[in-house]
């Protein structure tokens, strides 16, 4: 089932979908948690579409990238939660608003 | 017939689970919903051939960075509830909205009036009568193994850089000025 019966558009415009979605969501919320759970899902909406590009180019290679992928968001996720731990101990706000002291 | 059962279920949950993540006011109620996404996320991979990858999928994203995710979000207070109805930025849910429509209409018809273009692999064929896993084992251990090897530091490099950053030094706090609202350090022993 090299092609199958769904082609590669739906899963790309799915793709897209969950991209966008994700991309309005980190520029609406501004609980810093959530803003990296919208990165997450954006993340996996391009991990979706490497597998699609993979499945269309019976190329193995769009699924080795996604496996880097999911390490780097791995890394990416653990020294974000110990930035936003180590932020959140001497700050109680928990929006992204509350973080301004660059401001000037 | 079967796949597009399969791609309108997985796409659905997967959907959902997006605008469940931005909706919901309780951070836990996002990170709930983003485990929904990712599983319909793995079913896709699944109908893909990319049967590794949905087995990492599930145990990497939904088995531990949301776990990691839950222990931050308790960590940080599970009460603590946004107001996403107040609007501080004038204009910023609505610019944010109109953002993601006008990225997802650009991407929409590239995707619909494009078409997948490149040559069909000359290296690294999907051969469906190999398993999955040792298709990818054979690529990583040979065209991919410096990069493999790199992320081996770059994982113990964020371990590192995690547990430095989520340690508490009290000599740290350079941001210890008076005038700006910080709580007193006492708490920090909490």
């Amino acid at each position: 089932m090299i092609v199958g019966a769904v082609g590669a558009t739906p899963y790309l415009l799915l793709s897209a979908l969950l991209f966008s979605i994700g991309a309005a969501g980190l520029l609406i919320r501004r609980n810093a948690l959530v803003m990296f759970m919208c990165v997450e899902l954006m993340l996996n909406a391009v991990n979706l579409s490497f597998v699609t590009f993979a499945r269309e180019l019976d190329d193995l290679g769009g699924q080795v990238a996604v496996f880097f992928v999911l390490v780097v968001a791995a890394a990416e996720v653990v020294v974000g939660l110990g930035i936003i731990v180590s932020i959140f101990r001497r700050r109680p706000g928990a929006t992204a608003d509350d973080l301004s002291v660059l401001k000037g | 017939m079967v796949e597009w059962f399969v791609f309108l279920v997985g796409g659905a949950v997967c959907v959902a689970g997006a605008i469940g993540v931005i909706a919901s006011k309780n951070s836990v109620h996002s990170a709930l919903s983003l485990v929904g996404t990712l599983f319909g996320i793995a079913v896709l991979f699944v109908a893909q051939d990319a049967e590794f990858l949905a087995a990492v999928q599930v145990i990497v994203y939904a088995g531990s960075i949301i776990v990691l995710f839950l222990f931050v979000i308790m960590r940080l207070g599970v009460d603590r509830t946004e107001e996403i109805t107040v609007d501080p930025l004038t204009g910023q849910r609505t610019a944010g909205i109109v953002a993601g429509v006008l990225l997802f209409v650009g991407l929409g018809t590239i995707i619909a009036l494009g078409a997948v273009t490149g040559a069909p692999s000359a290296t690294a064929e999907v051969d469906l009568a190999v398993p999955n896993v040792e298709q990818i084992a054979r690529e990583i251990f040979t065209d991919y193994i410096f990069a493999f090897e790199i992320t081996s530091v770059l994982l113990i490099i964020a371990v590192v850089g995690a547990v430095s950053l989520a340690r508490l030094r009290r000599d740290a706090f350079v941001d210890d000025v008076s005038g700006d609202d910080l709580p007193e350090s006492d708490e920090v022993t909490a």
